[in-house]
């Protein structure tokens, strides 16, 4: 390990570089390198488990936590209307204006295409419930929508511009397509509604696009100056001059398809204003609107607003896990604390007879414990039978104790019961006997013994075993799923629900990194209590 | 406590055998009975969840196997079992093996960094496991192992780990390594070291370490409820889904054959315990 650290025992020192080694180097430098090869080697042994650990457990968390932030899908699926509608003044009272309509036209056309668009209805309608019916309504819709207007107004113009090759003039333009960026866009739908709708590839040679991309055309010319106009028609391309110099002064001539009204015809909500002004503020890659909702709270108008009581749900939920928790670590304590001062003052041979009856529900499956208490709780189950039978209730009075918090509560304080006793045990087993001799010795009662000298002592025992218990509760998800009916489950049963059943997974990644930083929180005081590594297991 | 002196008063007996007899009975009766009641409550010939009275009067009629029958014949159960061995073992291997080797790492005398490793490797044990199954499922379901065998068992092997780390660096803690620097001054390389001196003493911290993963993944379900399919369907998954839907007697007979395999692996344990502090020159408490 360190043999060429070796010190040379014949020479004492040698000038200003220290003793030297049997290999003529300096000691400091030789022992810095034996550190340098053995820190190298340490890191070495770990970092396999430690690429594995980051590769399979922290990047999924790390993508949880992303998630809960995370908005692509509005962007990826009606971007030409979410750059259109990055303009419009939100607390204006009046609608977009038909640039957006027709940009939502175009984006529709695409989404109803690839059947897309009612997984934004979807995901909008988290924030703005009733929305979704309107993307869904109007899938089908949308390719009745005449959409020819503009398209005919500029073949009007000049029939030129109905030809293939307008836009490969177009396309190869140095304007295309910063100042287009409206028809830019309607033309990369229009690639890929072609490529779905006719399963090959567009040829742009022998193809124009739909009215939708002349629409866009059209919104971007009117909302250009006359004189990028002027310009691109005395432009030295040639071809573009010529495409566009009938167009001088002519743009508004040109129809439109009035896209505005069709939509209000298609579906009312797209005529309500705070329908576009949900999804103008979820129009950014990153929203806050997942955590918002986790803590029972929406943007509306005038900013951040609580939501109604009766619409909050996930605050209750917390508050209610907190409480459960808590009361499940003060049952802990009560039931723990005996017995571990049980185990602490037995002889050894007696102390492990009893940490046996401790360890085997502890080694005992989660599932066996949870399945034991569903039998042993229902009203057809062991103890209703036992109680009926001694007569302390009568066959009407059955007690209900499962699928409520009663359930979780018990099921939930044998599970974790252990988890209080071992630390407590440990913490017991430290404290000298004498200690409560010598205070019984100077007069004290047994019980001001034991309240001023010995419980004093065991604090730090409970302190751990209590912040262990109560992370443990916190985040539990089989025992109340399984008997803690509707009153009785944890805020992660809620989470389990988004992922699995609602499918609200961004939702569900706020949940849970606000459990995951509360769990954290609390580890971090265990760590400054106890420190992580006196972690014991049995 | 330990021993009631001679002079305790009446007062003081009557306390003291109270809470000896009462209060810790009563709490340990708490403890043990719910696992006690269902190992008779599985031989149950009827399929209720209580004792009829034919058990009471311990009337041979009462009792049958027919539960534990169904567990062997019902494929639905046989399938889940395999899956349980086929998974468990895996993921045990993995971590077992990572696990020694990061352990024996971290316990050389310089590592840089030791606190921050030691937080990311111990972090599966630390953050919930509903949090745990929910970042797994979205991140394996990204590149395509949501729903494998494989996905399963890595998520099953990143759980077990920690246990792993912890035993086995708890074993390193009373090695000495004065036994490596003889070894090594009578010519043996690293790895004749640590095969023929250094294993040998840490093999008891190594193999509870396995077993902790193993019955880590034997008896998880969260995870795999999310990152499993039907294919990966595990024993504990078999259970949870029987507890919530149509609850069988059956699960009274597999929670049984669990309890005997607990009863195992906790002897297994302590016996290594007794022989790990044995060999370390610790006398066994």
């Amino acid at each position: 390990m360190s043999a060429s650290t070796t010190v040379s025992s014949t020479s004492g020192s040698s000038g200003a570089s220290g003793p030297l080694t049997n290999d003529g180097q300096p000691l400091k430098r030789s022992l810095a390198r034996a550190l340098r090869r053995e820190k190298f080697r340490a890191l070495l042994l770990i970092s396999p488990l430690l690429v594995f650990i980051l590769v399979s457990f922290v990047m999924p968390i790390g993508d949880m936590l992303f998630r809960s932030v995370e908005n692509k899908i509005v962007e990826q699926t009606i971007p030409g209307t979410v750059r259109a509608l990055a303009s419009w003044d939100a607390d204006s009272a009046e609608l977009p204006d038909e640039a957006v309509f027709a940009a939502l036209a175009d984006d529709m056309m695409l989404a109803q295409e690839i059947k897309i668009h009612t997984r934004l209805g979807s995901r909008l309608n988290y924030d703005q419930p009733g929305i979704s019916s309107v993307f869904r309504k109007s899938g089908r819709k949308i390719k009745g929508l005449d959409h020819e207007a503009a398209m005919a107004g500029f073949i009007a113009i000049d029939p030129a511009w109905g030809t293939p090759e307008a836009w490969t003039t177009l396309r190869n333009m140095k304007a295309w397509p910063g100042k287009f960026p409206a028809t830019a866009q309607s033309w990369d739908n229009w690639k890929a509604w072609y490529l779905s709708e006719e399963k090959e590839e567009l040829d742009p040679a022998t193809t124009i696009p739909h009215g939708f991309t002349y629409a866009a055309l059209y919104h971007d010319l009117a909302a250009m100056p006359a004189s990028s106009i002027d310009a691109f028609a005395t432009s030295k391309n040639t071809d573009a001059a010529a495409l566009f110099k009938n167009l001088v002064g002519q743009v508004d001539s040109i129809p439109s398809d009035d896209f505005k009204a069709q939509f209000a015809d298609i579906e009312k909500g797209w005529a309500e204003l705070d329908n576009w002004q949900a999804i103008q503020r979820l129009s950014p890659r990153i929203v806050d609107s997942y955590f918002l909702a986790a803590i029972d709270a929406e943007r509306t108008a005038e900013g951040i607003e609580s939501k109604p009581d009766n619409e909050r749900l996930y605050l209750k939920l917390f508050v209610r896990t907190i409480f459960m928790s808590l009361v499940i670590t003060g049952s802990c304590i009560l039931l723990g604390y005996p017995v571990a001062y049980l185990l602490a003052n037995l002889s050894v041979r007696a102390s492990n007879m009893v940490l046996i009856l401790v360890l085997l529900p502890f080694w005992t499956s989660l599932l066996v414990r949870t399945s034991a208490w569903k039998v042993l709780l229902q009203q057809q189950g062991v103890i209703n039978d036992l109680l009926v039978w001694a007569g302390v209730i009568n066959e009407a009075g059955r007690l209900v104790m499962i699928n409520n918090m009663t359930g979780t509560i018990i099921a939930m304080t044998h599970i974790l019961l252990p988890f209080m006793i071992l630390p407590l045990f440990s913490v017991m087993k430290t404290i000298s006997p004498t200690y409560m001799r010598a205070a019984k010795s100077m007069g004290a009662s047994d019980s001001l013994a034991f309240w001023r000298i010995y419980f004093p002592n065991t604090v730090p025992g409970i302190g751990a075993g209590s912040i262990l218990v109560f992370i443990l509760s916190i985040g539990y998800y089989i025992t109340p799923e399984l008997v803690g009916g509707t009153t009785g489950v944890f805020i992660s049963n809620r989470i389990a629900y988004h992922i699995s059943s609602s499918l609200n997974w961004g939702l569900a990644a706020a949940l849970g990194s606000i459990l995951l930083i509360l769990v954290l929180a609390l580890y971090w005081t265990y760590d400054r209590i106890v420190g992580i590594d006196n972690v014991k297991l049995g | 406590m330990s021993a009631l002196p001679a002079y305790a008063s009446t007062g003081q007996r009557i306390w003291h055998y109270t809470f000896r007899y009462v209060i810790c009975g009563f709490i340990l009766f708490f403890l043990i009975a719910p696992i006690l009641t269902i190992i008779p409550l599985s031989f149950n010939a009827e399929n209720f969840f209580t004792f009829t009275p034919a058990m009471l009067s311990l009337s041979p009629e009462g009792y049958s196997l027919k539960h534990y029958q169904d567990f062997f014949t019902n494929s639905d159960w046989q399938q889940a079992l395999k899956n349980s061995f086929l998974i468990a073992p895996a993921a045990t291997i993995l971590s077992t093996s990572l696990g020694t080797l990061a352990a024996i790492g971290l316990s050389q005398s310089h590592v840089p960094f030791r606190r921050a490793i030691m937080a990311i490797l111990i972090s599966p044990m630390i953050v919930p496991l509903i949090i745990s199954a929910a970042g797994m499922y979205f991140f394996y379901s990204r590149i395509g192992l949501q729903g494998t065998y494989w996905g399963v068992v890595l998520a099953h092997a990143a759980l077990g780990t920690p246990f792993v780390i912890i035993t086995v660096t708890a074993t390193m803690v009373g090695f000495d390594r004065s036994l490596t620097r003889a070894a090594a001054s009578m010519g043996a390389d690293p790895v004749t070291t640590f095969f023929k001196v250094q294993m040998p003493l840490i093999i008891p911290g190594v193999v509870s370490g396995a077993l902790f993963a193993f019955i880590t993944s034997f008896d998880e379900v969260v995870v795999v409820l999310f990152l499993g399919s039907a294919g990966q369907k595990t024993l504990p998954w078999q259970m949870f889904t029987g507890l919530r839907e149509q609850i069988s007697p059956t699960i009274l007979a597999v929670a049984t054959i669990m309890v005997a395999i607990s009863i195992v692996l906790l002897s297994v344990l302590e016996m290594l315990r007794r022989r790990s502090e044995r060999l370390r020159g610790l006398s066994p408490s």
